[in-house]
C-alpha cells in the first residue's frame, strides 16, 4: 500500500536542482511528483519517480546524499472540502501528518495527495476503514 | 581501551627494540641526559653563532648546568630563529659532514632547512625502529608508506625505521588513492603509514569502491604529522580494521621518532636518552610543574648537524611520568590537543579544532569531514562549522533535520564555551587530504 519516495540533500547554491534533474533525465527517469522544503542553507527535495532504485543509484553516483522513505498516496475527491474530509478522518484517528504534497496527475475523477506519516501502517488502516482509497505503489509510479 | 580491535595486538607488540636505553632507571637516565646536555650546549656555543650570541648575552655556558633543572635558565629557540638563519645558519657542522637535507612543511613563508650527519641518520633510524616496534611492527610486516616522499621527514623516517626492523617496505608515497587501495590488496600490506586524515580518505574511497577491510591484510596503522582525537582513532580502527597507533615528531627536532605509543596506548614515550621535554606556559614561557597542560619544548641531546636547545614546538600536550605497564621508563606525552598557533581565539575563548572534532564524532552518524570558518561580523567573532551530510544524518523530514542541527549546536556550545553555527553541506564539497588536513578558514582581519 506504500509508495517509495527518494529524498535528496541539496545545498542552497545555484545549479544544484538542475544537476539533480539532469542526472535523472540522463538515466531515463521520469519524475512523477516532487516537493522541496528549504532553509537558508539547504533544501530537502522529495521525489516520486517511475524507477526508484535506478534514480537513487544515478544520484548517488553524482555524489548526492539520497535516502529512500515510504509515503502514502491517497485519492482525494477533486471538489471543495475534499482534502478537509480526509484530514478530518486522520485527525479523528489521531494520525500525524509530517508533510504532504500534491501529485500532478489525476486518478480518474480524483486528485492524488502524497502523505508522509510518522506511522504509515496506522494511517493506512484508518484511511481504508473510512472508505478512502489508498493507491498502490505500482499504480503511482506509472501514472 | 578499545576491546575489539585491540584483540588483534599479539604479544609481539610488547617487544622493546632497545631495552637497555628504553628501560633505563630514571636516575641513570638523568645522569646520561645531563652529560649529553652539557656536550650539546658546548657544541652549539662553539659552532652555531645564533646560540653563541644568545648565551653570551646572558653569560651562560655548560658550566652553569649543575642539574637538569638549570636548563630552564637557557633561552628558547623559536621558528623565528630558524627563519632568520635560513638556510644553513643553525647547522653545527660544516656541510661536508651533512649527508641528508630535509625541510619542514612550512605553511607560511620560507620553509626550515634541517640537516643530518651520518650518525644523525643512524640515530633517527634507530629511534624510528623503537616506536615502530612499540606499535607492533615486526620483520614479518609489509609496511605501506603513504606519506609523501620528498623534503618532508615523515616518509623517510618511517621507511628507514621499518627497514631497520627488517619489515618489507612499500615506498608508495601519497596520492592516487585508488592505486593505494589496489596495492594494499594485491601486495597484502599489513602496516599503513600516513596522516590520520588520509587514513579516513582511504576508508571513504574503499567504501565507494566496495572494498571491505576484510579484503585487506592491514593489521596496524602508524599515523602522525597532525593532531587527532581518540574518537578519530576509533573511527579509523572501525573502518580500516586495524590498530591505529600514534607517534610524534617534528622535522625541526628530527622528524618522526621523537615519541611513540606502546601497546598500552596511554601516551607516547618520548625517547629521553635523546631528547629532554619541558612543558611551558605558551604566554609567559614559564616551566610548568609535571602533569600540567602546556606547550612542549624539546632539547636534542645527540644530534650533530642540527642540535636544538629548548625548541618551542607550539604543540600543546601534557607529560605523564607515572610508570608504564610496558616496562619503558621514558616519560609519556599525551596526544597533542592542538598547536598553540592553531588555537583559535573566538570571542576571547580558546578553541582548538580537535575539540570540535571530538564533539562531531560523539554524534551518531557524523563523519569527520568538517571545516571551520571563522569570521567577524559587526565586530563580533563568528564560528561556523561546516559538516558534510551523509545518509545517516540526512532526513526527509525538516523537523528531524533541524533537530539534528540543534543537537550539534548545543553540544558544541557546551563543549567549547562559545556558540558555533552548524552548516550542513553536500558530501565531497570539502577537499580530501593526502597530507595534512586544513581545517580552518579564518576570514578575520588581524
Amino acid at each position: 500500500m506504500k509508495v517509495e519516495q527518494i529524498s535528496i540533500f541539496i545545498e542552497n547554491k545555484s545549479g544544484r536542482l538542475a544537476d539533480v534533474t539532469h542526472a535523472l533525465g540522463s538515466a531515463g527517469i521520469n519524475i512523477r511528483a516532487l516537493s522541496l522544503a528549504d532553509t537558508s542553507d539547504f533544501g530537502i527535495l522529495r521525489l516520486i519517480v517511475d524507477k526508484t532504485d535506478e534514480a537513487k543509484a544515478a544520484l548517488k553516483d553524482q555524489g548526492f546524499t539520497v535516502n529512500k522513505t515510504e509515503v502514502v498516496a491517497v485519492e482525494v475527491p477533486d471538489r471543495p472540502m475534499g482534502l478537509y474530509g480526509i484530514l478530518q478522518v486522520l485527525d479523528r484517528g489521531k494520525v500525524n501528518v509530517e508533510y504532504m504534497y500534491a501529485f500532478v496527475e489525476r486518478c480518474g475523477e480524483n486528485a492524488v495527495i502524497i502523505f508522509r506519516f510518522d506511522n504509515p501502517e496506522e494511517a493506512i488502516r484508518v484511511l481504508t476503514a473510512n472508505g478512502i482509497n489508498v493507491l498502490q505503489g505500482e499504480r503511482v509510479y506509472s501514472m | 581501551m578499545e576491546s575489539r580491535n585491540n584483540m588483534k595486538i599479539d604479544r609481539q607488540a610488547d617487544r622493546i627494540w632497545d631495552p637497555v636505553n628504553e628501560c633505563m632507571a630514571r636516575e641513570e637516565l638523568e645522569g646520561l641526559q645531563l652529560a649529553r646536555l652539557r656536550e650539546t650546549i658546548d657544541r652549539v656555543s662553539h659552532n652555531v653563532p645564533c646560540y653563541q650570541n644568545k648565551f653570551a648575552k646572558i653569560g651562560l655556558g655548560s658550566k652553569d648546568l649543575h642539574t637538569l633543572g638549570d636548563l630552564s635558565l637557557f633561552p628558547f629557540t623559536t621558528k623565528e630563529d630558524l627563519r632568520l638563519n635560513y638556510p644553513y645558519g643553525m647547522f653545527a657542522v660544516p656541510l661536508r659532514q651533512v649527508v641528508r637535507i630535509h625541510s619542514s612543511s612550512g605553511t607560511t613563508g620560507k620553509p626550515t632547512v634541517v640537516g643530518y650527519t651520518r650518525n644523525d641518520l643512524q640515530t633517527w633510524t634507530e629511534l624510528a625502529a623503537r616506536f615502530m616496534t612499540a606499535a607492533g611492527v615486526t620483520e614479518d610486516d609489509i609496511v605501506h608508506v603513504a606519506f609523501g616522499y620528498g623534503l618532508f621527514t615523515g616518509a623517510f623516517g618511517l621507511h628507514y625505521g621499518a627497514e631497520r626492523i627488517g619489515a618489507s617496505v612499500i615506498p608508495m608515497s601519497s596520492g592516487n588513492t585508488d592505486k593505494q587501495i589496489m596495492i594494499m590488496q594485491d601486495y597484502r600490506s599489513t602496516a599503513l603509514v600516513c596522516t590520520p586524515s588520509y587514513a579516513l580518505t582511504i576508508a571513504d574511497r574503499m567504501e565507494r569502491l566496495g572494498v571491505h577491510p576484510a579484503d585487506l591484510a592491514l593489521r596496524v596503522g602508524l599515523f602522525g604529522a597532525e593532531p587527532w582525537s581518540e574518537e578519530m582513532r576509533r573511527e579509523i580502527q572501525n573502518r580500516l580494521g586495524l590498530v591505529a597507533t600514534d607517534n610524534f615528531g617534528l622535522s625541526e627536532v628530527m622528524g618522526p621518532g621523537i615519541a611513540g605509543e606502546c601497546s598500552f596506548q596511554c601516551g607516547m614515550h618520548i625517547f629521553e636518552d635523546h631528547f629532554i621535554p619541558e612543558i611551558i606556559d605558551p604566554d609567559t614561557g614559564e616551566v610548568l610543574p609535571p602533569g600540567s597542560v602546556g606547550e612542549l619544548v624539546l632539547t636534542s641531546l645527540t644530534k650533530e648537524a642540527f642540535p636544538m636547545v629548548r625548541y618551542r614546538t607550539r604543540d600543546i600536550t601534557r607529560l605523564d611520568y607515572s610508570p608504564c605497564l610496558c616496562g619503558r621508563t621514558h616519560v609519556r606525552m599525551c596526544k597533542t590537543s592542538g598547536r598553540s598557533d592553531d588555537m583559535l581565539i573566538i570571542k576571547g575563548v580558546n578553541v582548538f579544532p580537535t575539540q570540535i572534532e571530538e564533539v562531531l564524532f560523539q554524534v551518531e552518524g557524523c563523519e569527520p569531514h568538517y571545516q571551520l570558518v571563522v569570521d567577524r561580523v559587526g565586530g563580533m567573532d563568528t564560528l561556523e562549522v561546516q559538516v558534510e551530510v551523509n545518509e545517516r544524518i540526512f532526513f526527509d523530514e525538516m523537523k528531524k533535520q533541524r533537530a539534528f542541527v540543534d543537537l550539534l549546536e548545543k553540544r558544541l556550545a557546551s563543549s567549547l564555551g562559545v556558540g558555533a553555527r552548524i552548516k550542513l553541506v553536500e558530501p565531497s564539497s570539502m577537499p580530501r587530504y593526502e597530507g595534512k588536513a586544513k581545517r580552518v578558514i579564518d576570514r578575520r582581519q588581524s
